[in-house]
């Protein structure tokens, strides 16, 4: 029919294919995936020197827009605009504008008054930042900081990062996701990275009531029994297990699942030896990981978070010079007619 | 439409149209005081005080909507009566049916007369209010259906609200049953429902949305025909969306349950895939499923288990859909668009002409137990006029409705109404 929406690639991508928004990795192919990290990879140098600095955003306005609130990542995408030289306006909406009834698309015209040249976006709403890319002037690069289920696009691309890092490539991998997928915007991003940059096997480990349904659809295999899930594998990650899921009867009690789906030494010697061991925080202690795994030499937990000030700086600056391409164009058309 | 005397209207040109299928000519039709007063001949010779020339176009019976929300009382800024009517003129209805999910909700008999008075006032077309099953729409105490019944409401609804528990469901059944009301409900399961405002399927795993399963529907379907047949009520299920139901439905008009059922417009339409760059427009309840429902849906018109397509109209502001899809209002303006829909349907030949005019006048005439709408001399002149080779584009300037959000816009559609007409007179175009 032909009343189908805006894809997601014509309102991420400029018509050169360069970033403009970063939403989702949906439809965004292997190629620019690969130039995230190797944009990524050149700043994680910047943070090694003394002066941890570089111009690309100097005199720009990036705008934190929390919804939903995070210390981590706000953090780290603070960090990343810093050290892009911009400057860094934070804005927890949770505890201000929408808890007196503003409705989001008034507390955007209200922040676009303020000439920003970015809003770094988290929402519990899934396609939050869709809506606001649709709706903001142009110019203005939305870029997804995590969606109510949907993506956590920079999360999943930190990983990738650090996947390829230990690994060097991502063919022949075989990667596991543990635990709640269904809530978990996370995994959906890890999934579409994943099988992105072509590795050989995604699959999911959790009980039915943790999964979405017609989850294979989106490019995995279900696995429920943990045991042999684990064999074979190359990188496991797990993810975190919110306490309120014992209620609504998703799951019997946090010993249970820890039993049958938290990840312990003697279940990790299931997988291949050089396995590494991911969770993108913050981890729960004895309810899906075990302290000893947690920090164990298999674990990258660490590494995940110095590369996610890298990852958010490359797409960021990506992001920017796109806009900066697309109204360069623009004015150029302009003068043309 | 008040009711002093009428104009006399001369249809010329023009080539009717029946479910049965198309008449070879194109006899002129006279009509005078609300009804075709005569065919033919005898039409061309009688004076008439206007003439409308349906060149090109072919003459339908008017349109009747089961499903519409007019948004009055209550809702003035998604629409009213004057401009939602004035939306189904424009899309060939010539009656259509008034949810009782307004504010008040349509408990009472005050808010019936309301309704019924401002239709007369300054409605363009015919309005059946339907009254609501249960007080406040709440699901648990029963309307004072006879008095609705009595002040002018011709079925029972509970809108898009569920009924407590099957317990109150069996026993408005069997009240409803005692005067012969038709229910038309539904189905919906609210706990497997709950938060859910996407078809529980790929899109809504892979965007994250909250689902809506097809069990959600399936599990109602399936105990409200089982409580309808124990109590012989006259059960009209209103937009089905899954494949199963309509099997279900299907066994159940087999062995001999009155049900009977319709099928949103949007529906036979789109599927799921609608949702996928999260517009807004298209979070509608129940869901756009699969492809598989969307064919089973077809199928369902085709043979007849559905019989009435609708086009659920629900109106809303642009604040309402200007939202994060979650946190917006469901439903199309999509009275304007359903003639156009379904003409896409023809010509991709997954419905035959007369199987969607028929699912637009005799499906739901039966229903409302109307006379079976027709163009022959002495039926009540509802005809819809409407030229299929015609575009039209539909937008913000082009609607009549209050609401915006139409299924397509922008891009041409074929089918252009010309003329409605309404108990004889002329409600589109208006002036």
């Amino acid at each position: 029919m032909t009343a189908i929406a805006t894809s997601d690639t014509a309102l991420q991508l400029t018509r050169d294919g360069q970033l403009k928004h970063f939403l989702t990795l949906d439809g965004l192919q292997r190629p620019l995936l690969t130039d995230i990290l190797d944009t990524a990879d050149s700043f994680i140098e910047v943070g090694e020197r003394t002066i941890k600095k570089v111009p690309l955003l100097r005199g720009r306005t990036v705008v934190n827009l929390f919804f939903e609130s995070s210390t981590r990542t706000r953090s780290t995408f603070e960090l990343a605009a810093k050290r892009l030289s911009a400057d860094v306006l934070n804005l927890d909406i949770n505890t201000s504008a929408t808890s007196k009834g503003e409705s989001l698309s008034d507390t955007l015209l209200n922040l676009e008054a303020m000439a920003s040249d970015m809003f770094v976006v988290r929402h519990s709403q899934s396609g939050a930042p869709h809506f606001i890319a649709q709706s903001v002037t142009p110019g203005v690069a939305i870029v997804n900081a995590g969606d109510g289920r949907h993506a956590h696009p920079t999360q999943a691309m930190l990983d990738m990062l650090t996947i390829r890092q230990h690994k060097g490539s991502f063919e022949g991998l075989k990667v596991a996701i543990v635990g709640d997928v269904l809530h978990s915007r996370v995994a959906r991003s890890q999934i579409a990275a994943l099988n992105t940059l072509g590795v050989a096997e995604v699959r999911v480990i959790a009980p039915g009531t943790l999964l979405p349904r017609d989850v294979e659809s989106l490019g995995c295999k279900v696995q429920y029994d943990m045991r042999a899930g684990l064999k074979d594998l190359d990188v496991v990650i797990m993810l975190r297990l919110q306490r309120e899921r014992m209620q609504g009867a998703l799951l019997p009690s946090e010993r249970e699942f820890y039993r049958l789906y938290g990840l312990n030494t003697e279940k990790l010697a299931l997988a291949r030896p050089d396995c590494i061991v991911m969770h993108p925080g913050p981890i729960n202690r004895g309810v899906e990981i075990e302290s000893a795994v947690a920090d164990g030499p298999q674990s990258v937990i660490l590494n995940q978070v110095t590369n996610g000030i890298a990852v958010r700086m490359a797409v960021m600056s990506m992001a920017m010079s796109g806009q900066v391409a697309e109204r360069t164009r623009g004015q150029a058309e302009g003068e043309q007619a | 439409m008040s009711e002093d005397r009428q104009t006399s209207i001369r249809i010329v040109n023009g080539r009717r149209l029946t479910a049965q299928g198309e008449a070879a000519g194109t006899e002129s039709l006279l009509i005078e005081n609300g009804r075709i007063a005569a065919v033919g001949e005898a039409a061309d010779r009688r004076h008439a005080d206007q003439q409308l020339d349906a060149q090109d176009c072919r003459v339908a019976p008017g349109f009747i909507d089961l499903c519409c929300y007019l948004r009055e009382p209550g809702n003035s800024q998604k629409g009213n009566i004057a401009s939602e009517t004035l939306a189904a003129a424009r899309g060939g209805f010539a009656t259509v049916c008034a949810s009782p999910e307004s504010s008040p909700v349509n408990d009472s008999t005050a808010v019936t007369h309301l309704i019924r008075d401002t239709a007369t006032a300054r409605g363009a077309v015919r309005v059946l209010p339907i009254g609501a099953a249960t007080r406040a729409l709440e699901g648990e105490l029963l309307s004072d259906m006879a008095g609705l019944s009595a002040a002018g409401c011709v079925a029972f609804s509970n809108g898009s609200a569920v009924f407590r528990n099957a317990r109150i469901l069996r026993r408005c059944m069997a009240y409803a049953q005692t005067f012969g009301y038709t229910l038309m409900l539904q189905p919906r399961n609210q706990a497997l429902s709950a938060d859910g405002f996407a078809h529980d399927g790929q899109v809504a795993a892979r965007l994250g949305l909250l689902g809506i399963p097809e069990v959600a529907e399936t599990a109602a379907v399936m105990e409200m025909l089982l409580l309808a047949e124990e109590a012989g009520v006259r059960l009209h299920l209103s937009q089905l969306s899954t494949a199963r139901s309509v099997d279900m439905v299907a066994d159940a008009q087999q062995r001999g349950v009155a049900v009977t059922a319709d099928v949103a417009m949007h529906h036979l339409v789109l599927t799921e895939n609608a949702l996928s760059g999260f517009d807004s427009r298209f979070h509608v309840l129940p869901p756009l499923r699969t492809e598989a429902d969307r064919q089973r849906l077809l199928a369902g018109v085709r043979d007849g288990v559905i019989g009435s397509i609708v086009s659920q109209h629900q109106p809303q502001d642009p604040a309402a859909k200007r939202a994060p899809l979650g946190e917006t209002g469901p439903g199309l303006s999509s009275v304007e668009s359903v003639l156009s829909l379904g003409l896409t349907l023809v010509e991709r030949d997954e419905l035959t002409l007369p199987q969607l005019i028929g699912a637009l006048t005799q499906g739901p005439a039966a229903v409302l137990d109307r006379p079976v709408a027709g163009l022959n001399e002495g039926d009540e002149a509802d005809i819809c006029i409407f030229d299929p080779r015609a575009h039209w584009v539909a937008s913000a300037e082009t609607l009549m409705s209050m609401g915006k959000h139409a299924p397509v816009t922008g891009s041409p559609l074929p089918g252009v109404i010309r003329y409605t007409l309404s108990g004889g007179r002329l409600a589109w175009p208006v002036g």
